[in-house]
C-alpha cells in the first residue's frame, strides 16, 4: 500500500510538471509561433492610453518577455520551488514559494490570492458533494429497486432537468425566487468564513449548495439506479439472498457496495474538478472562489494566475484521484493495491 | 479615460425571466422619493429626473452605501487609474487640486477648487500654472497635507513603467529635467523646472508649451496627495492614504472594498462634499445580471460602473413604470465610430471615403449597438456632451443613401465600387454586428468589405493600431471607439485627431490625417479664452467629417438605475453617470 501510494505521488508529481509545460507552452510558445511578439505581451499590461512605444518596450522588458523561452519557464519553476523577487517600483517584494507567479495588472503575488480564495471554493464543494452524494445514491437505490414506479419514472424525470438545467439559469431563478422574493436564502455575492461564523456560513451557502448539488445528484441518481439495476442482477446477490440475508443488508452490503465504483470514480473526478473552482456557480452567485478567480484572470489576460489555478486544478484532480483509488479498496473487496 | 463594461450576459432568457420575478417581488413597496426628498405617497420620481435634477435631496447622514460591479477597475491608487468610475469615485478618499463640481447636467462639468482654495492662476502666457492648498487639510493618520505631497504625488505617478495604467498629460506636458526618470530611480534629481513649491500651500507646474485648460490636469486623480513615506510603489493600491472623508478600512483585491470615515477630515475644510453614510461596500466581481436583480430588489445601492443596465433588463425595466421611473438614460461622452483609413487606395481619396459614408445603414448600426437607449445616431466625431459641440449635417442619418455613394463612387473614379478590409473588435459582439451591418449596407453600392476579427487585448497594438500591418493588409476600416478623459475638446479628440504621433504600434488614430486639423489643434491649446477654444474644437470636429476620416455610428448612451433608498442623485455632466461624491442612503 504504502509503495503504491508513493508511485502515485511520483507520478503526481511528473504529471505536474507535464501540465506547467504544456500550460507554459499554451500562454507562451504558441502565440510566439503564430507570430506574437513580446511588444504585443507587454502591451497587456499597459493600460493608459496611447502609452509610448519606449514604455512598453521597457515594460516587455521588465518582465522578462525577451529572455529566451526556456528562461522564462524557468524563472517560472524555480519562483515555485524557491520563491521569486518582482520590482515595485518604491521596494522589491518578495514571493516566496511556491510562488506561482506574480499578478503584473493587479500587482498582487498568485499564490496568496489562490489561498485566501481556496476556502470559499472548498466549503462551495464540499457542502454541495455531500448533498448530492447522499440525494443522488439515494434516489438512483429507490429507483433502481422500484423500478417502473411512479417515483423511479418521476425521480428520473426530475434527473433529467437536473442534467439538461444549466447552473446559470437556475441558479439566477432560484437568486430571485429564495433571496430576492421571499427574502430566505443570502443574496448573491455573500459569504461568511466558517470560522467566523459558522451559522452564517451555511446560510450564504445553501443555495449555491442546493443548486449545484441539484446538477450533480441528476446525473448520480441515474448511474446509481443503472449499477444498482446491474449489480442486484448478479449472482452474488441471488448467493445473499438464498442465505437468507436480510434485504437491507443485501441491498447496501452486496448491492450498494458493488454499485459504488464506478460513481467513486466519477466523484473524485467531479470534487477534484469542482475544488479547482465551480466557475459556472460562483460567477451565477458571484462568490470569491477560485472559479471566478480563473473568470476574472481569463478577462483581464492575466497568464500568471491563470496559469496558478491551472496548476492548482491540477494537483486536485490528481490527488482527489489518487483518494478515490486508495477508498476502491475499501469500498470493493475485489480490490487490491500494490 | 475608459469605461467598464461587464461581460455578456449567460442566457438572455433566463435572465429576463428572472429579472420580471425580480421587479414583481419588489416593485411595489412605495419607497420611491420625489424630487424634494419628502416621504412615498407623494409625486414620485419620473425616468430621467436624475438627468438635470437632484432626486431624493437630502442631508441625512448615516447607513451604509453599497456599490458593486462586475469586475475591479485597474486601480484605486489615485496615480494609476484610467477609468471614469474610478475617478469619480476616488474623490471620497482623495482630494485633487480641483474637482468638477457636484451638481446634475451640465452644471457637473463646472471645475471647482477642492484641496486647492481657487482654480488655478495662469502665467507665462499658459505656461505656468499656480494653486494655493487650503489651511487645515490633513491625511488620515493626522499629518497635514502640504504642497510636496501633492508634488510627489504627481511626479511618482510619471513612471509610468509601475504605474502604468493612468494618463500621460503630466509626463506629456510639464518641463520635466532630462535626467530625471522616476522619484524611485532618480530620486535626487531638481525637479523644480516641472513643479515647484515655495511653500507648503503653493505649488507651481511649469509646463513645456502654453495649455489653457490646465485646470482639467489639476483635476486628475494623480493630484491627490500622497505622503512619501506611506508610498508603497505598486503596492500603494492596497491603502492609498485617504485626505477625504473616507479612509480604507479593507482592501481585498478582486473581492471587495469598505471604507469608514476618516476622523482626520474635517467639513469646515470640504465645500462641495457632503460625507453622508457612514461606511461605503464595494462588491467586486459580482454577476452582471445578479447586479441588476439586486439594485431592482433594494440589496445595492449602485452600480458603480455607470454604464447602465444589461440587455436583458432593459427590456422588463421598460414594462415596468415603477422601475422605469428609477432610469436616467444620458448620452454619454464616448463615440462609437469607424475610422476610414486613407493609407491604401481608393481610400487616399476623399470621395471614396466619402461613398462609404454616404452607403452606411445609420439606423442598422444603431441597432447593432442595442438600439435607441444604448446609443444616439452620431453626426460627428464629437459628442454633445464636449464644449464646443455643434450638430452637423453633412451625411444622411438614416438607412443609407444608395445614389449619393454612387455618385461618390463616380467622383473618386471607381464607380463599380471597391474592395478593402474591416477590423472590428472579435471578443465585442456589437462591433461584429455593426460591422456586418456595414457590410450588407456597403454591398448594395458595390463596396465589397472583408471583416477580420482580432482579440481587444492585441487589437491596436498588433492589427489596427500597427501602420505596417494596416498598409500590408488592405485595412481600410477600423472599428474604434473613444471616451472623454473630460468633457473639453481636448479630453476627447486630443488623442484621436492629431497626426503627429504616428507610433510603431498601439495608434488609436491611423484615419484623421490633415495638417490644417493639427494646426487647429495647437490653436485650441494655446487660446486662453475657453468659448473660443471651445469653438475651434467644434470647428476640428466639422473638418473631420468633411474630411470623411471617419464613420461615426453612435453616441454611447446606458439606461441607469436608481438604487432604492439613495439619496441625492443625479447624473453628472461630468461622468455622464450618478455622481458619487454625495450620494446617501435613507
Amino acid at each position: 500500500m504504502v509503495s503504491y501510494i508513493i508511485r502515485r505521488l511520483i507520478a503526481a508529481v511528473l504529471m505536474l510538471v507535464v501540465v506547467s509545460i504544456v500550460t507554459f507552452s499554451i500562454f507562451f510558445v504558441i502565440p510566439r509561433l503564430a507570430g506574437v511578439t513580446t511588444i504585443d505581451f507587454a502591451s497587456r499590461y499597459v493600460g493608459s492610453k496611447g502609452a509610448s512605444a519606449e514604455t512598453v518596450a521597457a515594460i516587455a522588458d521588465k518582465l522578462g518577455f525577451n529572455d529566451p523561452l526556456v528562461v522564462q519557464y524557468g524563472r517560472w519553476i524555480k519562483g515555485i520551488v524557491l520563491g521569486a523577487e518582482y520590482d515595485t517600483g518604491a521596494s522589491v517584494e518578495h514571493c516566496p514559494a511556491p510562488c506561482l507567479g506574480y499578478s503584473f495588472i493587479t500587482k498582487t503575488p498568485v499564490w496568496p490570492e489562490l489561498l485566501d480564495r481556496l476556502p470559499v471554493t472548498v466549503s462551495l464543494a464540499i457542502g454541495a458533494s455531500i448533498i448530492w452524494l447522499i440525494a443522488g445514491v439515494a434516489t438512483g437505490v429507490v429507483s433502481a429497486l422500484r423500478r417502473g414506479s411512479f417515483f423511479d419514472r418521476a425521480a428520473m424525470g426530475v434527473a433529467l432537468a437536473g442534467v439538461s438545467l444549466p447552473i446559470f439559469f437556475t441558479g439566477i431563478i432560484c437568486l430571485v425566487f429564495f433571496s430576492y422574493r421571499f427574502g430566505i436564502t443570502a443574496p448573491g455575492g455573500s459569504y461568511t468564513a466558517i470560522t467566523e461564523n459558522p451559522g452564517e456560513w451555511a446560510y450564504d451557502l445553501i443555495l449555491p449548495w442546493i443548486t449545484l448539488a441539484f446538477l450533480y445528484a441528476a446525473s448520480y441518481a441515474r448511474l446509481t439506479r443503472a449499477g444498482m439495476l446491474e449489480t442486484m442482477g448478479e449472482d452474488y446477490i441471488r448467493t445473499a439472498r438464498a442465505k437468507g440475508l436480510p434485504e437491507s443488508k443485501v441491498i447496501v452490503k452486496h448491492g450498494l457496495r458493488g454499485a459504488l465504483t464506478p460513481i467513486l470514480t466519477i466523484f473524485g473526478l467531479d470534487l477534484g474538478l469542482l475544488l479547482g473552482g465551480a466557475v459556472l456557480t460562483e460567477s451565477t452567485f458571484s462568490l470569491p472562489g477560485l472559479g471566478k478567480y480563473a473568470v476574472q484572470a481569463i478577462q483581464s489576460n492575466d497568464l500568471p494566475k491563470i496559469m496558478g489555478v491551472v496548476l492548482l486544478v491540477t494537483l486536485f484532480v490528481v490527488l482527489a484521484n489518487l483518494i478515490v483509488d486508495l477508498l476502491y479498496a475499501v469500498v470493493d473487496p475485489r480490490v487490491r493495491l500494490g | 479615460m475608459k469605461k467598464r463594461y461587464a461581460t455578456p450576459a449567460f442566457l438572455a432568457a433566463g435572465v429576463a425571466l428572472s429579472l420580471g420575478l425580480s421587479a414583481c417581488g419588489g416593485g411595489g413597496g412605495g419607497e420611491t422619493k420625489n424630487d424634494s426628498g419628502s416621504a412615498a405617497g407623494s409625486q414620485e420620481a419620473q425616468a430621467n429626473a436624475g438627468l438635470e435634477s437632484v432626486v431624493n435631496p437630502s442631508d441625512k447622514k448615516g447607513g451604509t452605501l453599497k456599490m458593486a460591479i462586475t469586475e475591479a477597475w485597474d486601480s484605486i491608487d489615485p496615480g494609476d487609474t484610467y477609468y471614469g468610475l474610478s475617478w469619480n469615485f476616488s474623490r471620497i478618499y482623495g482630494r485633487p487640486l480641483v474637482t468638477y463640481k457636484p451638481a446634475p447636467g451640465q452644471g457637473g462639468r463646472e471645475l471647482v477648487p477642492d484641496l486647492a482654495e481657487s482654480l488655478g492662476k495662469s502665467s507665462d502666457d499658459g505656461k505656468t500654472w499656480t494653486y494655493k492648498l487650503r489651511q487645515g487639510v490633513k491625511f488620515e493618520d493626522g499629518t497635514p497635507i502640504t504642497s510636496k505631497d501633492v508634488k510627489y504625488a504627481v511626479l511618482r505617478q510619471l513612471d509610468k513603467d509601475t504605474f502604468v495604467n493612468g494618463p500621460t498629460y503630466f509626463n506629456d506636458w510639464l518641463d520635466l529635467p532630462k535626467d530625471f526618470k522616476s522619484v524611485y530611480k532618480t530620486p535626487d534629481v531638481n525637479t523644480d523646472s516641472a513643479i515647484e513649491t515655495p511653500d507648503d500651500q503653493t505649488i507651481v507646474f511649469h509646463l513645456k508649451k502654453a495649455f489653457s485648460g490646465f485646470d482639467n490636469f489639476a483635476a486628475l486623480p494623480a493630484t491627490v496627495p500622497v505622503p512619501k513615506d506611506k508610498d508603497t510603489g505598486i503596492k500603494y493600491r492596497q491603502h492609498p492614504v485617504a485626505s477625504g472623508p473616507y479612509m480604507f478600512e479593507k482592501v481585498e483585491e478582486g473581492k471587495q472594498y469598505t471604507l469608514v470615515r476618516n476622523p482626520n477630515w474635517d467639513q469646515a475644510t470640504d465645500p462641495i462634499r457632503k460625507a453622508l453614510p457612514d461606511r461605503y461596500e464595494v462588491s467586486l466581481g459580482v454577476e452582471a445580471n445578479d447586479l441588476d436583480n439586486r439594485i431592482v430588489a433594494g440589496d445595492l445601492h449602485v452600480d458603480l460602473a455607470g454604464t447602465g443596465v444589461q440587455a436583458a433588463a432593459v427590456g422588463t425595466i421598460q414594462a415596468d413604470p415603477q422601475l422605469k421611473n428609477r432610469t436616467d438614460n444620458p448620452t454619454g461622452s464616448r463615440t462609437w465610430y469607424i475610422s476610414i483609413l486613407g493609407d491604401n487606395p481608393p481610400l487616399d481619396n476623399v470621395d471614396c471615403r466619402k461613398a462609404i459614408i454616404y452607403g452606411a445603414d445609420r439606423v442598422g448600426l444603431q441597432n447593432a449597438y442595442g438600439g435607441q437607449l444604448a446609443g444616439e445616431i452620431a453626426t460627428g466625431l464629437m459628442p454633445p456632451s464636449i464644449g464646443g459641440w455643434k450638430k452637423l449635417d453633412l451625411y444622411p442619418t438614416a438607412t443609407g443613401d444608395v445614389e449619393k455613394a454612387k455618385a461618390a463612387l463616380q467622383a473618386c473614379g471607381k464607380p463599380e465600387g471597391f474592395e478593402t478590409v474591416m477590423t472590428f473588435r472579435s471578443d465585442r459582439p456589437k462591433e461584429q454586428a455593426a460591422a456586418e451591418s456595414l457590410q450588407q449596407a456597403l454591398a448594395k453600392v458595390g463596396i465589397k468589405l472583408t471583416l477580420k476579427g482580432f482579440p481587444t487585448s492585441e487589437y491596436f497594438s498588433s492589427y489596427a493600431g500597427k501602420p505596417a500591418y494596416t498598409k500590408a493588409n488592405n485595412i481600410g476600416l477600423a472599428t474604434n471607439g473613444w471616451s472623454a478623459d473630460w468633457n473639453t475638446g481636448f479630453g476627447f479628440m486630443s488623442q484621436i485627431v492629431d497626426s503627429r504621433v504616428v507610433r510603431a504600434a498601439g495608434n488609436y488614430n491611423l484615419s484623421v490625417r490633415s495638417d490644417e486639423i493639427d494646426s487647429l489643434i495647437d490653436q485650441a491649446n494655446s487660446e486662453q479664452d475657453k468659448s473660443k477654444s471651445d469653438a475651434i474644437w467644434g470647428q476640428i470636429d466639422q473638418k473631420v467629417m468633411e474630411g470623411a476620416y471617419v464613420l461615426p455610428e453612435v453616441w454611447s448612451k446606458g439606461l441607469l438605475l436608481r438604487g432604492k433608498g439613495l439619496t441625492n442623485v443625479f447624473v453628472s455632466g461630468a461622468w455622464d453617470m450618478y455622481d458619487y461624491l454625495n450620494m446617501g442612503v435613507e
